[in-house]
């Protein structure tokens, strides 16, 4: 059964005056929206088509092309939106389960923009970035540890392996499947110049990627796609992953299209055939189990690799992340509700789970409270978009951030919300080697070293503005923020005093 | 010397180069106005090939040049540095040249009367070879191979 | 508002002086230091650290304790009989000064920890006087423990340092070392317990500056046990430095490489050794990590510490003329006891300089 007519909600505007026919928009576009009439000597296009990836946008070389919002709508009302009603139509049509991609769109309250930043005037001196030094070092990994001293009374080295970062910023999980080779390519490059890490989430480490070991976290999850020793080997630490912000709750779902042959190889599974990760990991049904399986990867890995723990951001996320501290992790990630995925039910994308600064406020607090937060570090996870927010979540208390999204944008993605179809036209949701082709490593590289580069830079003239010179001393530093326009209940949460306090 | 190379691994296909080419070579300072419902005839080409296979093909600068070797008018000669350039007034039209460049990188011009070639962007006022300045994929490259 | 109740940053001025040979010298030198620094105070606190001043009792914990009344003493001497024995209690004996307004009670206590309940408390010593402390301070309204080491003692209030160290009639005590401290509080809480130095046990800390990873460090130290009920730098540099100290057993230079630390760039280019017991401080202690100005002296029993930040965004100089040592915010405060110096310098950002007795206290 045909779904019934649906208007598309963006339109594709050609200025015909501006066109010169040159085909560049119907070569790029691998939705069909663009073609050529041959007898007229025209473009034509198919809105119905677009996706509104800007591909075409950005290549038209006379920018003859524009995607607008198309003015086709239902009579108003503020209940039955147009979109409530299509994703109807749509299911009326085909009786499936909504699927999106990228973080919850809807406008549930930002908080990262509802905290303001200090800065020091007279009683302390700001600091200048440029003359002074400004460490963004930092050191991932449990910090508890007693003294200990050797015969010439030197302290030992009792510490928990930790991870090194040079910037308090790490490449989130993004699968090789769900990603390209030419996307992992460039986030594993990246990492390696700027000295952090990137993750291979749930879909094993590609044989040309072992080089990059000490720059790779290698995820297992309840698939436990691609995991073996010599994976586990490989990387410089293993995240356990329990849940992701855009779909807490359930696992994961890679069509079979997306398995080709190096993907089958990696993750070792079969090709074509879709890959489901179920969505809890069926050997943990408790905390106790996770315990297990913490330590069992750390036996396999001789105790020399930190352990990370990943949770999406729920409810009562406080009183997990206090179980997990105590459960043998080094690091805990938390991604919040606005995390980016490949695919994901809709309504779970936009309905399931918490902000991040909330939950990572209210995990920080929750493990200070209990004496354990030196157990753990915490990474911050689920759009962290800019350096400012970068600076908020570690004054909150993160140790470090996963940027997904801000990483894939510098790679070229504009947000259209279509990775599930595995057409991207920008070469890094897809396994399609044309399309994946479209990403040259070599400039992957670049744009992302660059906006490391850029978000280091920020963060160290903000430091220096609240006359900090070392980034331990921002982290759980929550003087240096201020709320605006935020409840009393919200205040507290956050540990936060409001403006003007 | 540098010249323009192509990746054939990032080439897309996209045929942009030769508008660029076609533009930076019209003596227009408006793409629109220069290309606008006109027939093209940039001096770089895009082969498609079969499975996706692309590649922009122009001028490769031979050291020992079958077409300097050829033209009858001498107006095909190399530079000091080494690239291969064409001087229009000389050139007749016999189109020895077309023949023998073994990389079909050099065609005849819009009107047909003479051959024209790609001299890196040297006899325009672009300033650098404007395919490898707006390829999106980094797949032309102008660099010194020895 | 009342002091804790509010982040009260202060520019200062600081001095310190020990005798090295055991020499007792009277609070009047430093009175006469801290006042050529009048300016860098504004009236609204002044404070002395005296070591070596009480002799007679040196082996008793000495409680200085500021009252608003006598039901908080009355509540505070219950508690205090029933959980000390006490040697010998007092009012503080004081001058009548111009400038020093508005005082409270003030009482001296020499005690020793009641031993049944320490037995049955499985706690040291130090650690049951630091808790019993922290209650009064607390829990009692009114009632406020200033000082409360061994041999030592702490003197301070609202006023100018001057007038506070002649309103303790200071010149009439000695010590081997004293450390002192004028305020300059961008606030005005006007109430005693918040001047200058801030002590737990021996420790007493004197502190030039408005550190930034004020609650960086706050939040973390108050993990383990300590509370920032002033919400002052002092009072949680005291608790830092008496964390790594009592409670970690690191050495004085440790926690210099902790709290000031090197930057990694200079840690880099450092012998081995020395690079991986830097790196690994900095490792296992990052949140103690003090960022921003400050300038301190740390008096403990036997020795004063002095260090910078480790940028020094805060001026202090260091001198010594025979067994004497001096430290002060500025060159004048020293010159003007000692006119005479071996020499005088300024220690580098995060460089700890350490005085302490030769023989060991006596």
């Amino acid at each position: 059964m045909e779904p019934l007519f649906v208007y598309p909600e963006y339109e594709i505007v050609r200025d015909r005056e501006s066109c010169i026919t040159c085909r560049v928009c119907e070569r790029q576009c691998a939705n069909e929206a663009h073609r050529y009439d041959e007898f007229n000597r025209k473009m034509l296009s198919d809105s119905t088509k677009c996706v509104n990836c800007h591909r075409c946008v950005a290549l038209c070389p006379t920018h003859a092309l524009k995607i607008k919002k198309s003015e086709d709508t239902y009579k108003l009302n503020a209940n039955w939106t147009g979109d409530a009603l299509n994703e109807i139509y749509r299911q009326a049509g085909t009786g499936g389960v909504l699927l999106s991609s990228m973080g919850n769109p809807k406008p549930y309250p930002v908080y990262w923009d509802r905290l303001l930043v200090n800065a020091s005037q007279v009683t302390n001196p700001s600091i200048d970035p440029l003359r002074e030094p400004m460490e963004t070092t930092v050191y991932l990994g449990s910090k508890h540890a007693e003294i200990v001293r050797d015969e010439r009374g030197r302290i030992k080295d009792t510490l928990a392996p930790q991870l090194k970062l040079k910037t308090p910023i790490l490449f989130s999980a993004m699968s090789y499947g769900s990603i390209s080779y030419n996307a992992h390519a460039s986030l594993a490059r990246a990492a390696e110049q700027l000295g952090i890490y990137y993750n291979t989430g749930e879909g094993g480490l590609h044989r040309d990627f072992y080089k990059y070991g000490k720059n790779t976290i290698v995820q297992v999850a309840s698939g436990r796609f691609g995991v073996h020793p010599e994976y586990l080997e490989a990387a410089a630490a293993i995240e356990i992953k329990m849940g992701q912000g855009a779909k807490p709750g359930i696992g994961g779902h890679l069509p079979g299209a997306k398995i080709t042959d190096a993907v089958s190889t990696t993750r070792m599974i079969p090709k074509g055939v879709d890959a489901i990760s179920p969505a809890p990991h069926h050997d943990i049904y408790s905390i106790e189990d996770l315990r297990q399986l913490i330590f069992s990867l750390k036996e396999a890995t001789a105790y020399k690799k930190p352990v990370i723990v990943k949770i999406a951001a729920v409810h009562n996320v406080a009183a997990i992340a206090s179980g997990i501290a105590r459960s043998g992790a080094d690091i805990i990630a938390i991604d919040g509700f606005r995390g980016g995925t490949g695919a994901a039910p809709t309504r779970i994308r936009d309905n399931v789970g918490i902000p991040i600064e909330l939950a990572l406020a209210a995990v920080d607090t929750r493990l200070r409270e209990e004496g354990i937060r030196d157990n753990v570090s915490i990474l911050a996870a689920g759009s962290i978009r800019s350096s400012s927010d970068l600076v908020k979540a570690i004054a909150l208390g993160a140790d470090a951030c996963y940027i997904g999204t801000a990483a894939l944008v510098a790679l070229g993605c504009h947000l259209c919300r279509s990775c599930h179809t595995g057409k991207c036209n920008w070469g890094i949701a897809t396994q399609r080697p044309e399309l994946v082709k479209r990403l040259n490593p070599e400039m992957g590289v670049e744009r992302l070293v660059n906006l490391v580069t850029a978000w280091t830079h920020e963060l160290q003239e903000m430091m220096g503005g609240m006359g900090l010179n070392s980034i331990e001393a921002l982290r759980g530093n929550r003087l240096m923020l201020r709320g605006v326009g935020l409840t009393e209940k919200e205040l507290e949460i956050l540990g936060v005093k409001h403006a003007g306090e | 010397m540098k010249v323009v190379y192509v990746n054939e691994e990032w080439c897309l296909g996209c045929h942009l180069c030769e508008y660029e080419c076609a533009f930076a070579n019209s003596g227009d300072t408006d793409m629109v106005r220069a290309l606008k419902d006109r027939e093209i005839f940039p001096r770089i080409r895009v082969e498609d090939g079969e499975n996706d296979v692309h590649f922009a093909v122009n001028c490769r600068h031979c050291r020992d040049a079958l077409c300097v070797k050829s033209c009858i008018a001498g107006a095909l000669s190399k530079t000091e540095e080494g690239a291969v350039v064409i001087d229009r007034e000389k050139c007749v039209g016999c189109f020895t040249c077309v023949a023998v460049c073994p990389y079909g990188a050099i065609m005849p011009d819009a009107e047909g009367k003479a051959a024209q070639k790609c001299a890196l962007c040297t006899d325009n006022l672009m300033g650098e070879p404007q395919c490898v300045k707006h390829c999106p994929n980094r797949a032309i490259v102008f660099e010194d191979r020895g | 508002m009342l002091e804790g109740q509010f982040r009260n940053p202060s520019g200062c001025a600081i001095s310190g002086v020990i005798d090295r040979s055991g020499r007792r010298m009277s609070g009047e030198c430093m009175i006469r230091s801290i006042s050529t620094m009048h300016d860098r105070s504004n009236g609204l606190g002044g404070g002395f650290a005296g070591y070596g001043i009480y002799p007679e009792y040196k082996d008793y914990y000495a409680f200085h304790l500021f009252y608003d009344g006598a039901a908080s003493k009355k509540e505070t001497e219950d508690f205090i009989g029933s959980h000390f024995d006490v040697a010998f209690q007092s009012a503080i004996s004081t001058r009548k000064t111009a400038g020093v307004t508005d005082a409270p009670v003030i009482f001296r206590y020499f005690v020793l920890p009641d031993s049944r309940k320490l037995e049955t408390r499985k706690l040291d010593e130090e650690e049951y006087v630091v808790r019993a402390v922290n209650k009064i301070n607390t829990e009692i309204k009114g009632a406020y423990v200033f000082s409360c080491g061994k041999n030592m003692g702490i003197f301070k209030g609202v006023g100018f340092p001057e007038d506070i160290g002649r309103f303790y009639r200071l010149d009439e005590y000695e010590g081997y070392a004293w450390t002192c401290h004028g305020r300059y509080p961008t606030n005005t809480p006007g109430w005693w317990g918040g001047a200058h130095p801030f002590g737990l046990l021996d420790y007493s800390v004197v502190h030039n500056g408005e550190i930034s990873s004020y609650d960086a460090n706050r939040r973390w130290i108050e993990m383990y046990g300590y509370k920032c009920n002033l919400q002052t730098d002092t009072e949680v540099i005291t608790y830092i430095v008496d964390f790594l100290l009592r409670k970690k057993k690191l050495t004085l230079g440790e926690v210099a490489k902790v709290i000031a630390a090197s930057f990694w760039t200079t840690i880099d280019s450092k012998p081995e050794e020395d690079r991986e017991q830097e790196i690994l401080l900095r490792k296992m202690f990052p949140s103690l990590l003090i960022n921003g100005p400050f300038s301190i002296i740390f008096g403990y029993t036997g020795g004063l510490m002095a260090l910078n930040d480790r940028l020094k965004l805060r001026s202090m100089v260091v001198a010594e003329r025979g067994e004497r040592a001096y430290i002060a915010s500025e060159e004048c405060a020293i010159r003007a006891i000692e006119p005479e110096l071996d020499y005088v310098r300024a220690p580098r950002g995060g460089e700890p300089v350490i005085f302490e007795l030769n023989g060991g206290v006596k």
